[in-house]
C-alpha cells in the first residue's frame, strides 16, 4: 500500500516540478507579438491563396499591423467586407479596390482557330510554350494544357473538352491571382467584376499584323482600330496590332463589341441585344 | 578497346541510310527565306530592305554584338520583303525573303576546285576573316566561330579537337564531308590551329565510319600534329565536353566551358567552312544537309543553300512518304519537330528526318518506377528523375542545385525511360527558368 503511494507521490511531484519548469521557461522565453495580429487574422478568410501578395494570411496580417497606410492593400477573397472590418480593427483607412474576376482574353477554341499540327509533349503549357508556338498559328493563344486549371484551388476553372479552352467559374472565382501566374501566355487577366457582373474584354492577345493573325483564328482582333475610335470615354488602345480596354475607364456602353469585325469583344452578363445584330450576343454564360 | 567516353549514354539504332549517297548539289531555289536568328546570341541586323538587289556571298545582315554573326546572302535576286516567317522554333521570326535571279556571285570569291594548301595569314587575320564569313558551329550549337577562337584572358588552349563523330542516327552530312573534301578539310583544320596557336589536333571518328577513319589517317600523316582518334560507336559521344573526355581523358568542371581544360572543339562541317572562307573568301552561305527517314525513296545528302525551304529538299528525296508522322530537324535524338515544310533550311540544319508512323508518336505516359536507368545513362551525370518532379513542382532553387544547368539536352533520359516519361521536355523548361533566375541574380547583383 505504502509502495503505491510513494509512486504516486513521486511522480506527481516530478509532474509538478515539469510543470512549475515549464511555466518559468514559458514566460522567460515568451516572443511579444502584437496582439492586434491575432485579432486581424481572425478577420482574414484563413484561405491562404496568396491573392494579397503575401505567404498565407498570417503574414498578411502582420503586414497590415505593420504598415503605417492599409489603403493599397487588399483581400481579394474577402473583399471590401473584410477590409473594412481589418480597417476597424487597426484604426486605419481601408482601400477601395473593386471586387475583380479572371478573364479568359482568348477565343481560340477548336471551331475558330484551326490545328495545324499535333502536340504530344509534357501536357503542361509551360513546358510547350517553352518548346514551341503551339498547334495553330496563332503562336500568342491559348495552349489549351490546363496549367491555369491545375492552379486554382477554389474549383473555380475547368477545361472545356470541345473548346480546347478553359472556362472561369464566376461564383468560385476569388481573384486570387493563381491562373494569370500559372498562365505562361499571359492570356488570363484579372478584370473588375463590374456592376452586375457585367463586363466587356477583348477576347484576344494576338499581336501578330491583322492579315497574319485573321488567317491563324477568325476572332483575333486584327488591330483595325474602329472600337477605338467608337469609344467616347477613351477607353480603348490599340497597341502592337491589338486592343485593349481599360476596365477602370470603361463605362459598358456597348457601343463597340458591334463595329468588331471579327467578333473579339465580349460583353458577359449582358441582356440580349433588342436591336437586330447579325452577331450573336452571348447571354449569362461566360463566353467559351 | 577503342576509347569513349566514360559516363552514361546510349546506342539507338544508326540507320545511316545516306551513308553511301555522295553529295548532291541541290538547284538554287526560287525563293528564300533567310532568318536573322541562326546562330546564339543576339540575331543579326538586317542591311537590306524591299527592293535591293543583291549578290551571292553579299553580307545582307551584319553581327550586332560579340556573341552575334553576319549573314550572306545564298542566292542573287531582289530582296522581296524583311518580314515574319516561321522558322524551327514555331514561333515567326524576323527573316529576310529573297527572289531568285539567276545565279551572279560576288566577284573576289575564289569558286574553283582547285585547292589551296598554302596558308598566309596571321592568327589575328584568320579569326577576323572567319567572323566576317558569318560562320558558326556547323554541328548545330551554332556558336559563333569567331567567338570560341576568342579564348578569355587568362586562359590558354592546348588542344584542338575535330569533332567527326556525328553520334546522332540518321544523319551523314559530317560522314560525307569527311570521304569527299578530306583534303580541304586538313587546310581548314591547319588554319583553326594557326588560330588558336596550338600544335595538336585530333580528329574523332566514331567506328562506324571505318572509310572515312582510313581515308582521314591516309590524308593527315602528311600534316604534323594532326591525328586520328577512332571512337567507340555510343551517344552523345558528339557533345563537347563527351568529345574532349574521350579523346584526352579531360573532365570539364561542371559550368564552365571546354577552355577551362585548355581544349576547343569544333565541327569537321565549321572546319571546311573556315578553309572556304579564308582561302577562298567564300562566306558561309551553304551547308550539307542529310534527308532521310525508313520509308524515304531516296535517303540523300544534299549541299543546299541557306534558306532554301525543306519542301525543297524533301521533293528532291522522292516526296513525303504517306504514313509521315512527323518531320524532324535534325537528328531523332535532339531535332526539332517542324510545324510546316515551308520552314527554311538554315545554317544549324544538319538534316532532315521524315519518321513513319506509329514511329512517329509518342507512347503514353506512366509513373516513374524508379528504376534509375535515366540516371545511369545522363552522361553528365544528372538525375533526369528528380529534375522533372522538380521542375513540374517550380522548385528551381532544387533544380539549380542539382546542376540542371549542366544538361547538354541529349535526350538519353527519355530515351531510355521504360515509363516513356517526358523528362527532357520538363528539363527544358527547368533550364529556362533557372537561367532566367540566374541570369536576372547577376544583372541584379
Amino acid at each position: 500500500m505504502s509502495v503505491v503511494l510513494i509512486t504516486i507521490v513521486t511522480l506527481a511531484g516530478l509532474g509538478a516540478i515539469a510543470a512549475v519548469i515549464l511555466f518559468l521557461a514559458s514566460k522567460k522565453f515568451q516572443v511579444f507579438e502584437d496582439p492586434r495580429i491575432d485579432e486581424v487574422e481572425e478577420a482574414l478568410p484563413a484561405a491562404n491563396c496568396g491573392g494579397c501578395g503575401f505567404p498565407g494570411c498570417r503574414a498578411f496580417a502582420e503586414a497590415l499591423v505593420k504598415a503605417d497606410d492599409i489603403s493599397s492593400m487588399n483581400c481579394p477573397v474577402g473583399g471590401a467586407d473584410t477590409m473594412t472590418a481589418v480597417a476597424g480593427i487597426l484604426g486605419k483607412e481601408a482601400g477601395d479596390a473593386k471586387p475583380q474576376v479572371a478573364v479568359l482574353r482568348c477565343n481560340g477554341s477548336c471551331e475558330h482557330r484551326p490545328r495545324l499540327n499535333n502536340y504530344q509533349g509534357a501536357m503542361s503549357c509551360a513546358v510547350a510554350a517553352a518548346l514551341y508556338g503551339g498547334e495553330t498559328g496563332c503562336s500568342y493563344g491559348c495552349l489549351g494544357c490546363g496549367d491555369c486549371v491545375a492552379a486554382c484551388k477554389f474549383d473555380a476553372m475547368y477545361m472545356d473538352e470541345e473548346t480546347g479552352l478553359p472556362v472561369i467559374i464566376e461564383e468560385n472565382c476569388v481573384a486570387c491571382g493563381a491562373c494569370v501566374e500559372a498562365c505562361p501566355k499571359d492570356i488570363i487577366e484579372l478584370r473588375n467584376i463590374g456592376p452586375k457582373s457585367r463586363r466587356i474584354f477583348v477576347s484576344c492577345v494576338n499581336k501578330d499584323k491583322g492579315a497574319v493573325a485573321k488567317k491563324s483564328c477568325e476572332v483575333a482582333c486584327i488591330g483595325c482600330g474602329k472600337c477605338e475610335k467608337e469609344c467616347k470615354f477613351d477607353a480603348i488602345t490599340i497597341k502592337d496590332n491589338l486592343a485593349y480596354i481599360d476596365y477602370d475607364k470603361c463605362k459598358l456602353c456597348r457601343k463597340c463589341a458591334p463595329v468588331c469585325p471579327t467578333n473579339s469583344i465580349h460583353e458577359l452578363n449582358f441582356p440580349p441585344r433588342k436591336s437586330k445584330v447579325e452577331k450573336t450576343e452571348p447571354e449569362k454564360e461566360p463566353v467559351a | 578497346m577503342l576509347k569513349t567516353f566514360s559516363l552514361g549514354g546510349v546506342h539507338p539504332a544508326e540507320n545511316k541510310r545516306s551513308a553511301n549517297s555522295p553529295v548532291e548539289v541541290l538547284p538554287v531555289p526560287p525563293v528564300v527565306s533567310i532568318p536573322l536568328a541562326q546562330h546564339i546570341g543576339a540575331p543579326a541586323q538586317a542591311l537590306v530592305k524591299k527592293g535591293d538587289e543583291v549578290k551571292v556571298g553579299q553580307v545582307i545582315a551584319q553581327s550586332a554584338g560579340f556573341v552575334s554573326a553576319n549573314i550572306h546572302s545564298p542566292v542573287s535576286g531582289k530582296v522581296a520583303k524583311v518580314d515574319q516567317v516561321v522558322d524551327a522554333s514555331g514561333y515567326r521570326k524576323a527573316a529576310i525573303i529573297i527572289n531568285t535571279e539567276g545565279d551572279e556571285w560576288v566577284e573576289d570569291i575564289d569558286r574553283s576546285a582547285i585547292l589551296v594548301k598554302e596558308i598566309t595569314a596571321s592568327p589575328e587575320a584568320i579569326v577576323k576573316k572567319i567572323g566576317e564569313a558569318g560562320i558558326v558551329g556547323l554541328g548545330g550549337a551554332t556558336f559563333p566561330a569567331h567567338v570560341k577562337l576568342s579564348p578569355p584572358p587568362g586562359k590558354t588552349c592546348d588542344v584542338l579537337i575535330i569533332n567527326g563523330v556525328e553520334c546522332e542516327p540518321y544523319l551523314t552530312s559530317d560522314h560525307r564531308l569527311m570521304l569527299e573534301k578530306g583534303e580541304e578539310l586538313l587546310v581548314g583544320i591547319r588554319l583553326l590551329m594557326t588560330a588558336l596557336h596550338v600544335k595538336e589536333a585530333i580528329i574523332g571518328i566514331e567506328n562506324n565510319k571505318p572509310d572515312a577513319i582510313a581515308h582521314m589517317e591516309k590524308l593527315a600523316s602528311e600534316y604534323e600534329g594532326i591525328r586520328v582518334q577512332p571512337l567507340k560507336v555510343q551517344y552523345p559521344q558528339g557533345g563537347e565536353k563527351q568529345l574532349i573526355d574521350a579523346c584526352m581523358g579531360r573532365q570539364v568542371p561542371s559550368g564552365k566551358l571546354p577552355i577551362e581544360v585548355g581544349a576547343v572543339v569544333h565541327n569537321v562541317g565549321t572546319a571546311y567552312a573556315v578553309y572556304e572562307a579564308v582561302q577562298k573568301n567564300k562566306p558561309l552561305i551553304e551547308r550539307i544537309v542529310t534527308v532521310t527517314g525508313l520509308s524515304l525513296a531516296r535517303p540523300a545528302n544534299f549541299l543546299t543553300r541557306i534558306g532554301t525551304p525543306i519542301s525543297a529538299l524533301i521533293e528532291a528525296a522522292g516526296g513525303l512518304p504517306d504514313d509521315t508522322g512527323k518531320i524532324i530537324g535534325g537528328g531523332p535524338m535532339m531535332g526539332k519537330a517542324l510545324t510546316s515544310t515551308e520552314i527554311p533550311v538554315t545554317k544549324g540544319t544538319s538534316g532532315v528526318l521524315l519518321m513513319p508512323q506509329p514511329l512517329a508518336s509518342r507512347k503514353p505516359v506512366d509513373p516513374c518506377i524508379r528504376c534509375a536507368k535515366c540516371v545511369s545513362v545522363c552522361p553528365m551525370g544528372l538525375s533526369p528523375y528528380l529534375l522533372m518532379p522538380l521542375a513540374e513542382k517550380a522548385i528551381w532553387d532544387r533544380a539549380e542545385e542539382e546542376n540542371v544547368m549542366d544538361c547538354i539536352e541529349c535526350g538519353s533520359c527519355s530515351f531510355t525511360c521504360p515509363s516513356s516519361r517526358p523528362l527532357l521536355d520538363y528539363i527544358r523548361l527547368g533550364k529556362a527558368k533557372v537561367g532566367q533566375i540566374m541570369r536576372s541574380r547577376t544583372a541584379n547583383a
